[in-house]
């Protein structure tokens, strides 16, 4: 029994506690604290990482009850991987917040990080349906908390429609459930899968309604259109470091598209049909088209960023659509890769909006503070984003076309290459307007008295992690692609959970 | 040198530019120059063997899974190109030393400029077609940042943005051709796709192939109807011009189509594709050229034209006109990058590059002079300079190429370019340096210092040598370009004297005609001038601005913060996917029998309906709203209790007591009504898609209930094992705290959260802000109560609060066997409390509970972890519960269980989380002016209302 499988969930629940019982009223340790913990995560989800790599997918039995009558956690590659991916975002983040001063903008920011991170890690890590769904909760209203952190009237508005849509999402996870345990009678993933497998197709009909609303659950969370309502003014409107948080929220949507749809409702079988590549790759090319649109549109700087987000989740679900281990591991590679280009934008708006005042693109502001060095990063992470060369983001782009070939070519790729024209016009407009335009305007403003230095050095961080996503690119396609063949094995995973005990 | 170190070394160098700044602008040039020799020698290195028809590589592993690795190679196109690129921009290093103000950021400068540099050095290197993607992207983005060097210019953006855009464009459409190639060949390695002619040619994604490769080639080489950018681009520095402009980056597109051309060209639609936009931009780039006034805008256009020259000649497709393009390239590089650093020294000792303005300069600037003359001389194909040379093998080509079945019409146009491109050189020379010396120059020119006119003299020195001797300079070069460019040995023969040809009499017509045409220049310019032209500028400007505005337009329609719109898309969208699921298939046979309709099941069935229903007509009326909204809850309780499920509607009936209290005292400070106004349109709409959500739901869970479960189900183990497993006969408690604990440890922390939450958006609402405002002038909308603290309400809550506790600690104790538990306990707890608080008021009340609520939340999920972590003691899981009995004297056997101390977490955190929320609404009570009770209440029978009153404050 390895109980380090539960400690990205553990660490989190309990730091977040003490905080509130023992540091409440001190901001100073309860940065000590919440870094040191975010720390010692991104140590432990490592050794996790690590744990995985040529192992079959280990269990964590909860309670000590069989599967599939108790829950049970399943730390197998993937989940590894998304793992790691939460802690190392969640240290830069939480680095910058305490750099730049949000966390001390409102109550309990640091607890209700740790929260946050203990809601994403336990969606990553377990094998239950049912828990999937707690656990949405969790990330739900700790994120509901972050957002509205420091307050504010637009951001409270943006707030209640975050938590009310989303809300939305979480009741139709509870109609997705319970149509699925109607019919299959458990909500272990594993179980699922098997129950799944062996359901005849012309008893499938209530099963696809199960998944097919399971598939809209996760497009809420994943900002697939038509309901990535949510996502703009949320993004746009939270704090700059919650929004770079946020990055990985969307993803969780992603993995659990992919953890679904591999394992238990995988393309072609007799139970489901061909219903996910069929939906999800015409939502997945209208999401891109409609985030490239909203960046060439944005009004302002942050709500732009919001929509090149929501354009880098229909490039990873074009990968994900195409439901092959080759266009899995282009998924993952473009997940990672977006994750973090997301969150550097998020900051170096933050950084902008912190010294101009106003992020908004339609009027022109004097120069501001750090405005070339400022300029410089939003470069670098418009690149990313946009998918140009040379960072990882055309790596991705690359990869996602590459994974697409077949029948659709000429469509899936026009809509990729037209929308990073659009992504990249759009930066284009806005970068000279914020960084160059105010060159016209005004003479250099007086330096600001210091500048934030670790708040700097994690978008530094970041960017320096875009460029070695792209020197490692060889090695780390390799791993995503054993992580994408343990996926589409899926036996490893079934067997791992279902297979008994020896006690 | 290896060749990848040789791609990297402009890239390396791009850091040091930015740093040395501060030790100088001489030295920071030089380290930059340094670093562009060091490169350049490296090439020289392999000079030698590439010439004896050598191919040198480097590989490198990169990112195999896509075929995408870091493979470079030097052929004989290889190093004509390199050469150009690190021997033209040691040259512009030089220049723009001088030619910078002290104004301009020059670490900046090179900085870009090496980016620049290497990007091209990786295209002209690349051995893989998707490295060189990465190049091609590199160049257009560094670009942009030399363009809009000058921040503050707006022609600098706009010129910037436009580049970025049309090339961007054209790079996109190529990764698309790329692919594409790489898809046919199997391989993206350059060394590989050039040897499968026959392959690419035959497939049927030929066209698409080569149309978007062309579009690449052409938007970045400026032809035509991609040329408007080039001019725009001229608002960067002189220095940038003379390297991007005409030596180098435009050219990427024309060393792309000779790259290709083995496997590409020698097809009809390589021929009218290429041969065709080349042949059109070389006149049209002519043509435009001879009547722009802007020194450096004659200049872009006669680069158009020259570059559709060239373009022209490789889209011939046969081997000789190629061979004739690669010395062309060579030839147009040295002259036309030594007359844009001469417009630059014009435009910066006169400070203007208008031509009007201009004439005289002969006498003023004598060296200037001199290497202008012989640049644009051989612009215009004067024998014996190197334009001349390739002027007349190109006429040669014309003249024995067919255009669709028809031999003159390629010798004519091309003759027709020819003669205006000896018009606008002649005018370069005769209006900016001929006539009279003028006494109304924006600034007295002169000469420049020997640094700044060194790099266009060298140039100018070359122009001539390869004119005199073009095989000891240039044939070797030619040949093994012209060699890498076709694919098999080239023979390279440039001689002067070729007798009696027609090119000769074409030749000789186009300098008669230049020369007729800058004559007639006055009249003709003023007839130019009358015609209206497109300007390129404004249809740009007009496809991307109305296609902006409409993007905004679109976006902010769609996601106009309306939520009800949004709820409205998501549920139609949810209706149809679940109905595209269900009928994609079928859903078995119904194996259940409808059960008979019980009267009290009617009862509450339509009480549920009718208050559903109701909602429609008040939810204007939020107050009401919270009451349909309680009997809705209750009926659910009771449905629960009527279909045997006591913990389920305990839940159900405490949590829906403490939300309604919890709702009604928010609603206090809330507007009691909906002011939105919606139209009949949206309402009838919102009641269709409503309605029909509804139906769904009903007929989903219809379809659900009339079938059995297609496999036994998990809840069968549940019930056999709650007892022996778990140690409780109540299934609900023991799946709650034992099969399921995990999900519970996870909501009680949501509600944890929530608590918290609470606290923090109290805190945030009331720390200033148009909220604070409200509540601080806050006016009761609704009839106060005579008496806030009712005697009959306070003495019958202190009565009932003992009372209520104990019930709580016998839910919590006997949870584990009958209906109950933690979360039950603590809401039935949370009421006794919160009642409290109503009746005697929060400041009484909270005086004498002096309990945290944020440690209540705190010790509750500690609680509750430490009981799960406690079983890895024992070497188990978390949250494996142990149970035992004991049998204490007098009285009964019990059992005592982890799982209570699980539970105990569970209800601490409830009643914090209840609490603390009751506390953040309470102050908001307090900001609206409520005043804090410290009396139990505020009529007390022995005492006058006044002095009550006065205590209260």
């Amino acid at each position: 029994m390895n109980h380090w499988i539960i400690a990205p969930v553990i660490l989190p629940a309990m730091l977040a506690p003490f905080i509130v019982l023992a540091m409440r009223h001190d901001l100073g340790l309860q940065r000590i604290f919440s870094t040191l913990g975010t720390a010692a995560l991104v140590a432990i989800s490592a050794g996790l990482l690590v744990m995985s790599h040529g192992n079959p997918p280990e269990t964590y039995f909860l309670g000590n009850w069989d599967a599939p009558f108790g829950i049970v956690l399943v730390l197998d590659k993937l989940a590894a991987t998304m793992v790691l991916l939460t802690a190392v975002l969640a240290l830069m983040v939480q680095l910058y917040a305490i750099g730049s001063g949000w966390d001390a903008r409102g109550k309990h920011f640091h607890a209700l990080f740790q929260f946050q991170l203990m809601g994403v890690c336990g969606a990553f890590l377990t094998g239950d349906a049912f828990n999937l769904f707690v656990f949405f909760e969790v990330l739900l209203i700790a994120s509901y908390g972050l957002m509205i952190h420091g307050g504010g009237g637009a951001r409270l508005k943006a707030g209640v429609q975050y938590v009310a849509y989303n809300l939305l999402g979480s009741t139709l996870f509870l109609f997705a459930l319970a149509t699925i345990y109607a019919t299959t009678g458990t909500l272990n993933m594993a179980d699922l899968a098997v129950k799944a497998g062996q359901l005849a197709a012309e008893d499938a009909a209530l099963l696809r309604v199960g998944a097919v609303l399971l598939l809209l659950v996760f497009a809420v969370k994943g900002a697939l259109v038509p309901l990535q309502f949510w996502l703009p003014a949320t993004y746009a409107l939270a704090p700059g470091p919650v929004a770079a948080l946020f990055a990985i929220m969307t993803k969780v949507g992603a993995y659990a598209v992919i953890r679904f749809y591999t394992l238990i409702f995988p393309d072609g079988a007799t139970s489901t049909g061909m219903l996910y590549s069929e939906l999800l790759m015409p939502a997945a090319l209208v999401t891109l088209a409609l985030g490239a649109v909203g960046v060439l549109g944005a009004s302002g700087l942050a709500r732009q960023v919001a929509f090149a987000g929501i354009a880098s989740m229909g490039t990873l679900f074009i990968a994900v659509a195409a439901f092959t281990p080759q266009g899995i591991a282009a998924a993952l590679y473009y997940a990672v890769h977006s994750t973090i280009a997301t969150a550097l934008l998020f900051l170096v708006v933050d950084l902008v909006r912190a010294r101009r005042d106003s992020d908004t693109l339609d009027s022109t502001l004097p120069r501001f503070g750090q405005s070339g060095l400022l300029a410089a990063l939003f470069f670098g992470g418009a690149i990313a984003m946009a998918g140009m060369p040379p960072l990882s983001g055309f790596l991705g782009k690359l990869l996602v076309m590459d994974a697409t070939r077949g029948d659709q070519m000429a469509l899936i790729w026009g809509v990729i290459l037209v929308s990073s024209l659009l992504i990249v016009v759009g930066f284009a407009r806005a970068g000279s307007t914020v960084f160059w335009k105010c060159h016209a305007v005004s003479e250099p403003a007086e330096p600001q008295s210091r500048p934030d230095l670790l708040a700097f050095a994690m978008v530094f961080a970041m960017l320096a992690a875009l460029v070695g996503l792209t020197l490692a690119a060889g090695p780390l396609m390799g791993w995503f692609d054993t992580v994408a063949e343990e996926l589409f094995a899926r036996s490893p995973y079934i067997d791992s959970v279902l297979a008994p005990r020896e006690e | 040198m290896s060749l990848a170190l040789i791609a990297a070394l402009p890239f390396l160098g791009a850091l040091l530019p930015g740093l040395l700044i501060r030790s100088g602008r001489t030295a920071c040039a030089m380290v930059t120059g340094s670093v562009t020799a060091l490169a350049l020698l490296g090439i020289l290195l392999h000079a030698p063997a590439v010439l004896r028809g050598e191919v040198i590589q480097t590989r490198i592993e990169w990112l195999p899974a896509l075929g995408l690795n870091a493979n470079f190679f030097l052929d004989g196109l290889g190093l004509l190109f390199t050469g150009l690129i690190l021997g033209i921009g040691l040259l512009i290093i030089l220049y723009a030393r001088f030619y910078l103000s002290s104004k301009d950021p020059m670490g900046q400068f090179y900085s870009y400029l090496m980016l620049f540099q290497g990007a091209m050095v990786g295209i002209v290197l690349s051995d893989n077609i998707l490295l060189l993607l990465i190049f091609w992207e590199l160049t257009s983005l560094s670009s942009f940042l030399l363009i809009g060097y000058w921040k503050h210019l707006p022609e600098g953006r706009q010129g910037a943005r436009m580049a970025l855009a049309v090339t961007g464009a054209g790079g996109l459409a190529m990764i698309g051709g790329m692919l594409i190639l790489g898809n046919i060949v199997g391989s993206y390695d350059l060394t590989v796709i050039l040897t499968q002619k026959e392959a690419i040619q035959a497939s049927e994604w030929y066209l698409p192939a080569l149309i978007l490769i062309l579009l690449g080639c052409f938007t970045k080489s400026a032809q035509f109807p991609f040329h408007f950018w080039l001019p725009h681009a001229m608002a960067a520095p002189t220095p940038v011009s003379a390297y991007l402009h005409s030596a180098t980056m435009v050219k990427a597109g024309l060393f792309l189509m000779a790259r290709m051309w083995p496997v590409l060209a020698g097809t009809p639609e390589w021929f009218y594709l290429v041969a065709t936009a080349g042949l059109i931009t070389m006149v049209l780039g002519a043509v435009i050229g001879v009547f722009k006034d802007d020194l450096k805008a004659l200049l872009a256009f006669s680069t158009v034209s020259h570059l559709g020259l060239i373009t022209m000649l490789l889209g011939f497709g046969t081997k000789a006109a190629a061979t004739v393009a690669v010395f062309h390239i060579l030839n147009h590089a040295t002259f036309k990058a030594a007359l844009f650093m001469s417009a630059g020294i014009v435009d910066h000792e006169a400070h203007t590059r208008d031509i009007k303005r201009l004439g005289g300069l002969r006498k003023l600037m004598p060296v200037t002079f001199a290497i202008v003359c012989i640049a644009a001389l051989s612009m215009a194909g004067i024998p014996p300079l190197n334009g001349f040379l390739s002027k007349e093998l190109m006429l040669t080509e014309a003249v024995e190429t067919p255009w669709a079945g028809n031999a003159w019409i390629l010798p004519a146009l091309a003759t027709i370019g020819a003669l205006f491109s000896v018009a606008y050189s002649f005018r370069l020379i005769a209006h900016v340096f001929l006539g009279p010396v003028r006494d109304d120059y924006p600034h007295k020119p002169h000469d420049p210092g020997f640094g700044m006119w060194a790099a266009p003299a060298f140039l100018a020195l070359l122009v001539v040598l390869i004119g005199l001797m073009p095989m000891t300079f240039a044939g070797d070069l030619v040949r093994a370009t012209a060699s890498a460019v076709i694919g098999e040995p080239a023979y390279v023969n440039i001689y002067h004297w070729h007798g009696f040809v027609p090119a000769l009499f074409l030749s000789l017509l186009a300098v008669g005609g230049g020369l007729v045409v800058l004559g007639l220049h006055p009249r003709l310019e003023a007839g130019w001038n009358a015609v209206p032209r497109p300007e390129a500028k404004a249809i740009f400007d007009g496809l991307v601005e109305p296609f902006a505005r409409l993007s905004r337009r679109v976006t902010d329609w769609l996601h106009d913060g309306r939520i009800a719109g949004y709820f409205a898309i998501a549920t139609v969208a949810i209706v149809a996917a679940g109905y595209y699921a269900w009928s994609s298939t079928t859903a078995g046979v119904v194996t259940r029998d409808l059960t008979p309709i019980a009267p009290v099941a009617a009862v509450g069935w339509l009480l549920l309906m009718g208050c559903t229903g109701a909602l429609f007509f008040i939810h204007r009326s939020r107050l009401v709203t919270l009451v349909v909204l309680g009997v809705v809850g209750l009926m659910v309780s009771v449905g629960f209790a009527y279909l045997s499920a006591p913990d389920l509607a305990l839940t159900q009936i405490s949590v829906e007591v403490a939300t309604i209290i919890l709702l009604l005292l928010a609603l206090n400070f809330l507007p009691k009504a909906d002011a939105e106004k919606i139209t009949a349109g949206r309402g009838f709409r919102d009641l269709v898609v409503a309605g029909a959500a509804g139906l769904g739901a009903g007929a989903l869970v219809y379809a659900l209930m009339m079938r059995d479960f297609f496999f036994p189900t998990i809840s069968d183990f549940h019930l056999a094992n709650s007892y022996i497993g778990g140690g409780g006969t109540n299934v609900v408690n023991v799946i709650l705290v034992d099969f399921r604990g995990y999900d519970t440890f996870g909501e009680i922390i949501v509600l944890g959260i929530a608590g918290l939450l609470i606290y923090a958006l109290a805190e945030a609402l009331l720390r200033g802000g148009p909220a604070n405002d409200r509540l601080l002038s806050w006016v009761p909308d609704q009839k106060r109560a005579g008496d806030r603290h009712p005697l009959m309400l306070v003495i019958a809550t202190r009565v009932m609060l003992p009372v209520a506790l104990l019930v709580a600690v016998f839910i919590f104790l006997r949870g584990h066997n009958m209906p109950g538990g933690g979360f039950i306990s603590g809401l039935v707890a949370a009421i006794a409390l919160v009642m409290q608080y109503m009746a005697s008021g929060y400041g009484w009340t909270a005086a004498r509970q002096r309990v945290d609520y944020h440690a209540m939340i705190g010790w509750g999920v500690t609680i509750a972890a430490l009981c799960g972590v406690g079983s890895w003691l024992a070497g188990r899981p978390f949250l494996t519960s142990a149970f035992g009995y004991v049998h204490p004297p007098v009285i009964e056997k019990f059992e005592i269980a982890t799982a209570a101390i699980f539970d105990l977490g569970v209800f601490l955190t409830v009643v914090g989380a209840v609490m603390l929320a009751l506390a953040s609404l309470s102050r908001f009570a307090v900001r609206a002016g409520e005043t804090v009770n410290t009396a139990p209440f505020d009529i007390r029978p022995d005492q006058s209302p006044a002095s009550v009153a006065k205590e209260g404050h």
